[in-house]
C-alpha cells in the first residue's frame, strides 16, 4: 500500500515539513530528510526548486533561488535520493512546478520517482482537468498519488470534484495568499474549516500555508488530519542551519 | 487549419490554463463570462465610443513614401503610435477595464516592461476612478523613467519587482502573486497576449481592432482589403496578434513576426524566443519558452524593455510551429538603425519595440508590387534617452 495512505490511517494529527532541496547547501537533502524523520515528522515535502515559483512568497522564492545557484537540478535531486529508502520510511512527496517535470518528461519523472520510493507529487500549476486528461494514467501506473489544493475561494462543487479525483489527502490552503504571507488564523479560517468539515469529504485534509509554530499547528489541526510547515521551517534553516532541526520540530509538538 | 483558440483554450498544442488552484475562481469566472460580456451591446457601444473619442481611433494607415522608395516596395504604417498614451496597449486596457467593471472588480493590477502597458492601465484607471497598482522590474524602472513618472502622476502605485532578472517576467510573477493574495476584488489586466486562457484570446480580440481597421483603410487606398504581408514585432505578442487577427485565415496574406535578437540570437543575450525556445509552461500557459535543459526559465535580453520577455503568446507559438507565420529577429543594432532611418525618412520617431519590426527590411526583400503593412506599435518618446545614448546625439 502507498505509504501516504497508510500514514493517514494512524490515529494522530500529522506534522509535515516542506523544504527546498539544495538549500541551505546543495548536499543537505539527505541529512535534512533523515533528521526530520528522526525527530518524529510524519511525512515530508521535498521542494524541487523553480526559477519562477508563482505561488510562493519571498521566503520560498529565496530558498529556491539559492538552491538553483547551488546547482540543484532534477537530475541531482534524484541522485541524492537514490538510496533514501534504505534508511527513511515515512512518506515522501515531491512538490514542484510543472515546467521542470515537463522538460524531464512526465513519464520519465514518474518512473524515477517510483524507483526511488517517492509516494506522491504536488504540482500547484498542473490543473485538475489537464492532469485527468493527460497524466492520470501515468501516475497510476507508477503508483504515485497526485495531491490537489483547495482554498477558501474554492466552490463546494469544485471541492467535491477534487475530492473525487483525490487519493491520499487534500491539501487545504489555509487562506488566500502565496506561501509565507498569512498573518494568523482568524474568523475567516474558522468558517472555512467548519464548511469543509461539514462536507464530509472522503479524503482527509492537511492544512498548509501560514503554519509556523505550536499554536498555529494546533489551530490548523483542530478539525483536520494534519498540517504542513514550509516558510517557517526554511527561515529556521536560514538562521540556524541544519543543526537546528530537532529544536524546531520539538517547539511545534 | 484553425489559428484561433479552441474550446479548451488551446491554439494547437499551445495555451491552456496552467494555474495554481488559488487563481482558479478568478480565471474561471473570466473564462465563463468574457465572450458574453464582449457581445453585450452596451459593452460594444462603450468600448467603441472610448476607442474613438478617447484613444483617437481609427489610427491612420499611412503610406510611407520615402521608406517605400528606399526599399522598392509599398509600405504602409499602421499608426498605433498616434493613440492616446502612445502605443497599441491602450486598446487592450480600455477593453479590460470595462470588463473589470462588469465583473464587479474594484482594484486593478498590472505588470509592465517598457511602461507602456503600465501607463495605459494607469490611464484607464484614472478614467474610471479605480485603484491601480503596477508591478515593474527594478531594472525597467531605471531605464523607462519617464513612464514611471507618468504612472505616478496618473495616480498609480508603481511597485518594483525585485526578484530574478528584475524585468518583465518578474513583474508578471509579482502581479500574479498579488492576484493570489487578493482573490476577490481584484482584476489583473495582463498587457500582452500571454497568460492563462482566456487572456491570450481576450487580449487578441481587444487588439483585433488594428486589423479590422487595416482592412477598411487598405480597401480605400489600394482597392483591396488584403495586403501581401502584415508585419509586427513580438514581445508577448499583443500588437502582432491584433495586426494578424483578421488575416489569419486569409491564405494570400503573408504573416511576418520580428523578435528581439538582442546582441545576436546565439550571443547568450537575446529574446528571440522562436529560435531559442522550447515548449514549456510560463505564467499559466504552454508556449515556446527560453529555458535551460532542466526547465528553469532563462533571463532574456533586449535593448527594448517591451520585447524583453522569455516567451511568446500561445497563438504565436502555433503560428510558428505550423509555419503560418515567418519569424525573423532583429538585433539591438539593427533595430536602432532602423528606428533612426524611419525618423530621418518619414519624420516619425518609433518606439524601440516597433523599430524591431522596421528592421525586417534589412532581412527580407519585397517586390515593388508587394503591399506591406507594418504595425508601428508605439512612439519613441519614452526611448529618447536610449536613442540619445546609442547615437551620441
Ligand atoms: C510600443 C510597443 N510595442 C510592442 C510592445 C511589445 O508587446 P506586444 O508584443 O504585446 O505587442 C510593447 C510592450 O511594451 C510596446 O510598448
Amino acid at each position: 500500500m502507498n505509504r501516504i495512505k497508510q500514514k493517514i490511517q494512524e490515529d494522530k494529527k500529522l506534522l509535515s515539513i516542506y523544504f527546498s532541496a539544495g538549500f541551505p547547501t546543495l548536499n543537505d537533502t539527505f541529512t535534512i530528510i533523515q533528521d526530520l524523520e528522526k525527530n518524529g515528522v510524519d511525512f515530508i515535502e521535498i521542494g524541487l526548486p523553480f526559477s519562477d515559483p508563482l505561488a510562493d512568497g519571498p521566503t520560498i522564492q529565496e530558498s529556491s533561488t539559492i538552491a538553483l545557484k547551488n546547482g540543484m537540478t532534477t537530475e541531482t535531486l534524484f541522485s541524492q535520493l537514490k538510496d533514501i529508502r534504505k534508511t527513511v520510511h515515512i512518506p515522501l512527496i515531491i512538490m514542484g512546478y510543472f515546467n521542470p517535470m515537463l522538460q524531464y518528461g512526465v513519464e520519465a519523472f514518474c518512473a524515477t520517482c517510483a524507483e526511488i520510493g517517492i509516494d506522491g507529487l504536488i504540482i500547484p500549476d498542473l490543473p485538475l482537468d489537464v492532469f485527468e486528461r493527460e497524466y492520470k494514467a501515468i501516475f497510476e501506473k507508477h503508483g504515485l498519488l497526485n495531491i490537489f489544493l483547495i482554498t477558501p475561494q474554492t466552490s463546494d462543487e469544485r471541492i467535491k470534484q477534487i475530492d473525487a479525483a483525490s487519493d491520499g489527502f487534500i491539501y487545504m490552503v489555509s487562506s488566500a495568499g502565496v506561501t509565507g504571507s498569512q498573518s494568523g488564523f482568524g474568523n475567516t479560517q474558522e468558517d472555512y474549516f467548519s464548511r469543509i468539515k461539514k462536507m464530509n469529504l472522503k479524503n482527509p485534509q492537511v492544512v498548509g500555508f501560514g503554519i509556523k509554530d505550536a499554536e498555529t499547528f494546533k489551530q490548523a489541526t483542530k478539525s483536520t488530519k494534519g498540517a504542513i510547515i514550509g516558510s517557517a521551517f526554511i527561515k529556521h534553516l536560514h538562521k540556524e542551519g541544519i543543526k537546528g532541526i530537532s529544536g524546531f520540530i520539538k517547539s511545534v509538538r | 487549419m484553425n489559428y484561433n483558440v479552441d474550446e479548451k483554450g488551446y491554439y494547437g498544442d499551445f495555451g491552456g490554463a496552467f494555474i495554481p488552484e488559488m487563481l482558479y475562481p478568478n480565471v474561471e469566472n473570466l473564462r465563463q463570462n468574457y465572450l458574453k460580456i464582449m457581445r453585450e451591446p452596451s459593452f460594444i457601444e462603450e468600448f467603441n465610443q472610448l476607442l474613438k473619442d478617447y484613444v483617437g481611433r481609427p489610427s491612420p494607415l499611412y503610406f510611407a513614401k520615402r521608406l517605400s522608395k528606399k526599399y522598392n516596395t509599398k509600405i504602409y504604417l499602421k499608426r498605433e503610435d498616434l493613440n492616446h498614451t502612445g502605443a497599441h496597449k491602450v486598446n487592450n486596457t480600455i477593453g479590460q477595464i470595462l470588463m473589470a467593471k462588469r465583473l464587479g472588480k474594484k482594484r486593478i493590477i498590472a505588470e509592465t516592461g517598457a511602461g507602456q502597458h503600465g501607463v495605459a492601465t494607469a490611464t484607464v484607471c484614472a478614467l474610471m476612478g479605480m485603484e491601480c497598482i503596477v508591478y515593474m522590474g527594478e531594472i525597467d524602472i531605471a531605464r523607462q523613467a519617464p513612464n514611471v513618472a507618468r504612472m505616478k502622476m496618473l495616480g498609480a502605485e508603481v511597485r518594483p519587482a525585485l526578484s530574478g532578472s528584475r524585468t518583465l517576467k518578474d513583474a508578471t510573477n509579482e502581479a500574479i502573486r498579488d492576484w493570489i493574495n487578493n482573490p476577490v476584488d481584484t482584476h489583473y489586466i495582463i498587457g500582452s497576449a500571454i497568460g492563462p486562457h482566456p487572456y491570450p484570446d481576450m487580449v487578441t480580440r481587444f487588439q483585433s481592432v488594428i486589423s479590422e481597421e487595416i482592412k477598411k483603410q487598405l480597401k480605400e487606398k489600394e482597392g483591396k482589403e488584403n495586403p501581401n504581408y502584415v508585419i509586427a514585432c513580438i514581445g508577448g505578442g499583443s500588437n502582432a496578434a491584433g495586426t494578424y487577427y483578421h488575416f489569419l485565415h486569409e491564405e494570400e496574406v503573408g504573416i511576418i513576426a520580428v523578435e528581439a535578437a538582442g546582441k545576436g540570437v546565439h550571443s547568450g543575450e537575446s529574446a528571440a524566443t522562436s529560435a531559442l525556445g522550447k515548449e514549456g509552461v510560463i505564467h499559466g500557459c504552454k508556449t515556446l519558452l527560453m529555458q535551460t535543459k532542466d526547465g528553469q526559465i532563462t533571463e532574456p535580453y533586449s535593448i527594448s524593455a517591451g520585447l524583453d520577455y522569455p516567451g511568446v503568446g500561445p497563438m504565436h507559438s502555433h503560428l510558428y510551429k505550423t509555419g503560418r507565420a515567418e519569424f525573423y529577429s532583429a538585433t539591438d543594432d539593427e533595430a536602432m538603425q532602423s528606428g533612426l532611418e524611419l525618423t530621418k525618412l518619414e519624420g516619425i520617431i518609433p518606439a524601440i519595440e516597433s523599430s524591431h519590426a522596421l528592421a525586417i527590411f534589412k532581412h527580407k526583400t519585397f517586390t515593388p508590387e508587394d503591399v506591406v503593412v507594418l504595425c508601428l506599435s508605439g512612439r519613441g518618446d519614452k526611448d529618447l534617452d536610449n536613442y540619445i545614448k546609442y547615437f551620441n546625439l
